[in-house]
């Protein structure tokens, strides 16, 4: 059972859920919308995401390395850490919660500089990683964790994109309307896991 | 003497993969329920109140709790009056697959670690124990990768102070961070050997979250398990990392007898989504 000892609130959050409230935000993800993002802040986006985890990073970097053209264009794309379990009938998508960001670290300064507008994970990154979104002006958002369920009700449509052989790993472009996202990293170089 | 066709074995199997998947355990709701209630920080109320309706959107929709439908976990507790008719081993491998096929659960297994590849549904862990009487019983425990990535085995010395190991426990939980979904239940398996210390921390995660019931343990592992969830909520990780009160559920240890110059403590983190079902045949 949790204690009853007085933890101390992230100010920072805080503040926002109980002063400034809730964005929403649609496409396109320009750097100008996300540029008034705060880390802390609720956003309900609406847009295309595009799913990447571990397989589908690893060739995406492949290809960049060796010159090819990415199977979707990464320049104001939204990447998300997810490999959705199938789709049941009359669902438009599983269960599709986010993984672990950090394993996707060794990739993402690559992604950045390709022009990527963000990620959408859960935990925290590497300092690496941290100064590349900075340094490219790209937000990392969080979105609720181990919540696929409750996340498959904002995606209105998933269609596979490439690497088919990946399965539950391939990259899917999810349509999604008011999908809940908490901004990690903002343009500022603020972090939500900064107490204070 | 009773005999069980390896055939009731997949069929059971097969329900159990979809029910622990998709009904969050009780006993974990529960506590989840408790956690809201205590929090008082505004984020960390919010995602726990996420977590509890994406529970009941699970249940209500036959979805999964979360896309990581885990690496299955099988416990067999046989009877030693029952004989199995066929293959058993092999019937838990279809009752999975059958299981995680028909309720569009993820197939998340590479056959072979280092190539890896296309990912599959099986095989399970299995482990079986010999008890007595003329029942099988079987639990499912699906586990995902995020928090069992955070796994960590330690050899003290057989003189270690007590500090040392509960120390040894809280760093587990500071070192998975916000990564693995808080809030955890920890489990926690001391003595034995090293491999059976992992497995005790593991089948911790079976007992209840919940300590109302009452679980067998000592005054002694009662007592270090409330004064681990005291000092771990107190490092204000929180849900989703973001602070607050909630970042253990429970802590749940399993001891075993152990060598004279050794103690292995090995820790098994689950996130929220403790997902387990159980069935007597």
């Amino acid at each position: 059972m949790p204690s009853t000892s007085a933890a101390i609130p992230c100010a920072a959050l805080q503040r926002f859920y109980e002063m400034i409230g809730t964005i929403e935000i649609s496409e396109p993800f320009t750097k100008e919308k996300f540029a008034s993002l705060r880390a802390g802040q609720k956003v309900l986006l609406s847009g295309t995401l595009y799913t990447a985890r571990d397989q589908a990073h690893q060739k995406l970097a492949v290809a960049l390395l060796e010159g090819k053209d990415p199977p979707f264009n990464l320049r104001g794309a939204l990447i998300y850490y997810c490999g959705p379990t199938a789709t049941p009938p009359g669902k438009a998508v599983g269960s599709c919660g986010p993984t672990t960001s950090s394993r996707m670290d060794a990739f993402a300064p690559l992604f950045l500089q390709q022009g990527i507008a963000g990620a959408i994970g859960k935990g925290k990154r590497s300092a690496r990683v941290r100064k590349a979104f900075r340094q490219h002006k790209a937000v990392y958002f969080l979105t609720y964790a181990g919540c696929g369920a409750l996340l498959s009700g904002y995606v209105k449509k998933k269609k596979r994109i490439a690497y088919p052989e990946l399965g539950p790993e391939a990259v899917y472009a999810f349509e999604v309307k008011d999908f809940p996202l908490i901004v990690a990293f903002d343009l500022q170089g603020r972090s939500v896991y900064d107490k204070g | 003497m009773r005999t069980i066709d390896a055939r009731t074995i997949e069929q059971a199997v097969a329900s159990l993969c979809r029910q622990a998947n998709t009904v969050l355990r009780p006993d974990v709701l529960s506590a989840l329920k408790h956690a809201y209630l205590n929090e008082i920080n505004p984020a960390a109320k919010d995602i726990l109140e996420a977590v509890i309706k994406n529970a009941s959107v699970a249940r209500r929709e036959g979805l999964a709790l979360c896309q990581d439908t885990g690496l299955p976990c099988v416990f067999v507790e046989a009877g030693q009056e029952v004989a199995f008719v066929g293959d058993i081993t092999k019937a838990i491998n279809r009752g999975i697959a059958a299981g995680y096929r028909k309720g569009y659960l993820r197939n998340s297994i590479v056959r072979n670690p280092l190539v890896r590849g296309r990912s599959v549904f099986t095989p399970a862990i299995v482990h079986f124990d010999i008890v007595r009487g003329s029942t099988v019983k079987l639990t499912v425990l699906p586990k995902g990768f995020g928090c069992e990535n955070k796994s960590r085995l330690k050899m003290f010395l057989p003189t270690a102070p007590l500090d040392e190991i509960n120390d040894f426990i809280v760093n587990a939980v500071k070192e998975a961070g916000p990564d693995a979904c808080p809030p955890y239940i920890v489990g926690v398996g001391i003595g034995g050997t090293a491999d059976y210390a992992a497995l005790l921390a593991k089948k911790a995660l079976l007992l209840k979250v919940t300590r109302s019931q009452g679980h067998r343990v000592t005054r002694m592992t009662e007592k270090l398990e409330r004064d681990l969830e005291a000092r771990i909520n107190k490092l204000d990780i929180g849900p989703m990392g973001l602070g607050g009160r909630s970042t253990v559920l429970a802590v749940r240890i399993l001891t075993y007898p152990t060598h004279i110059a050794g103690l292995p403590v090995a820790v098994n983190i689950s996130c929220h989504s403790l997902r387990s079902a159980s069935a007597v045949l």
